[in-house]
């Protein structure tokens, strides 16, 4: 690992400063992926702001959204009576992230701001149409994930909190890489007042996307019946060694469907 | 350099350190509590698992510097001044929970962390899927989770309930 200079400011002013100053400086949030990509000297930040100083914990229900903030860990998340209560499918998602460690320390905000696309939040972002709440200003989800890796996230933009609107009801099923973890295929299903949501994460070419023909099948009929004939053109998918586009597309219909059964 | 303060195993630390340096090598190299292992160094293998604030986390995926102030404990800190094994590494040594011994220091810690977060019972699935973040080259799973099952009982001084979830 490169050397770099270490800071952990204890108000999110200071943060915003610390990373609107330096154009090399990095944050840290749960360092799940970020400390893994340091050892392999894959990133040489000039300087790591740790946000861990900045009091962005803690879950709360605000009317008919469910707001998590940025600093919260997968473990807080699936443990949480709130979560379980507003949102039982979020709960389920964090708590199959990664191994029983990964999600002590791993955290939401850090999560959203990497975007990897195989990462299970995206796709409850994205399928909940939530809003990620900055140090500047609110995103829509739609607006959020902009591909692989990439995000409408400013250098010196911080997430504080991601508010989640509290759907009738929803599920995810992942096909996790049997060694990592991460999703191969992970989809996130919601039945919502606007209609249903379907959003996938793992196996497209370009990061999470939402699935629009499964969305019209299920808006006629809420069944797992629905969606038999509903494919995925293979040209979307990402294929790699551990999974073709073929069989990740079909793959796609498959989780769709337990996560449509799974639904409460 | 930084300047870090913490407990390790109940006694106050001190060390320069750089800010690159890693928990693990904090303890290694600094403090020379070499029964916490390195394995892959990826993040992945679980051989490193320290408890820190109580929370097993993997210690060559945490910087020194984030440990400021913190009550970490490593496996030189479970057994007794006079010697005598945690129930944990009692129940290891009982059910023969290890071949080679090099995951066992994780193992053990994420064992504890395990049961200690359970207090209402620990199924065998529960076990298993808790230990999905540490690898055993030798393939002893068996062994080691029924290792941790039997620890349970002692650790929480009564019965395993049965059919708990």
């Amino acid at each position: 690992m490169y050397d770099f200079e270490y800071h952990k400011p204890g108000a999110i002013d200071d943060a915003v400063k610390a990373l609107g100053a330096d154009a090399e400086a990095k944050a840290l949030a749960g360092g799940m992926t970020f400390i893994p990509v340091l050892k392999q000297r894959l990133a040489k930040p000039s300087a790591v702001v740790d946000l861990a100083g900045l009091g962005l914990t803690g879950i709360r229900r605000e009317g008919n959204a469910l707001v998590i903030k940025a600093m919260t860990t997968h473990r807080e998340v699936a443990m949480s009576s709130e979560v379980a209560s507003a949102i039982p499918a979020l709960a389920t998602l964090a708590g199959n992230i990664g191994d029983r460690q990964v999600r002590y320390r791993g955290t939401i905000g850090g999560s959203l701001a990497n975007n990897d696309p195989s990462a299970c939040y995206p796709s409850a972002v994205l399928a909940l149409g939530a809003t990620i709440v900055t140090s500047r200003r609110r995103i829509a989800a739609a607006d959020y994930f902009q591909g692989m890796f990439t995000t409408a996230l400013e250098p010196d933009e911080l997430i504080t909190e991601v508010s989640f609107p509290i759907p009738e009801k929803a599920a995810y099923a992942k096909f996790p890489n049997p060694a990592s973890r991460y999703a191969m295929v992970g989809v996130f299903v919601a039945k919502t007042a606007e209609g249903a949501r379907v959003a996938v994460t793992g196996a497209g070419n370009d990061g999470v996307f939402r699935h629009a023909a499964m969305e019209a099948a299920l808006d006629q009929s809420f069944t797992a019946d629905a969606l038999k004939d509903v494919t995925t053109p293979e040209s979307l998918m990402n294929g790699d060694i551990h999974a073709g586009t073929a069989y990740r597309a079909h793959l796609v219909g498959v989780m769709a469907r337990r996560a449509v059964m799974a639904c409460k | 350099m930084a300047q870090i303060n913490l407990t390790v195993n109940g006694k106050a630390a001190h060390a320069e350190v750089e800010s690159r340096t890693l928990l693990v090598e904090l303890l290694r190299d600094h403090l020379h509590l070499t029964g916490t292992h390195v394995g892959c160094d990826t993040s992945q293998c679980g051989a490193c698992v320290v408890s820190v604030d109580g929370k097993s986390v993997k210690s060559c995926t945490m910087l020194a510097v984030q440990a400021e102030g913190a009550q970490v404990i490593t496996i030189e800190g479970l057994a007794a001044a006079d010697g005598t094994l945690h129930p944990m590494q009692e129940m290891f040594r009982e059910h023969h929970g290890l071949q080679c011994g090099f995951c066992t220091p994780g193992m053990v810690m994420s064992g504890i962390d395990l049961v200690e977060s359970h207090p209402d019972g620990l199924t065998e699935q529960q076990i298993r899927e808790g230990l999905e973040g540490n690898i055993c080259r030798c393939t002893g799973y068996h062994n080691i989770v029924k290792a941790i099952a039997a620890a349970w009982p002692l650790m929480h001084d009564k019965q395993m309930p049965q059919a708990a979830e």
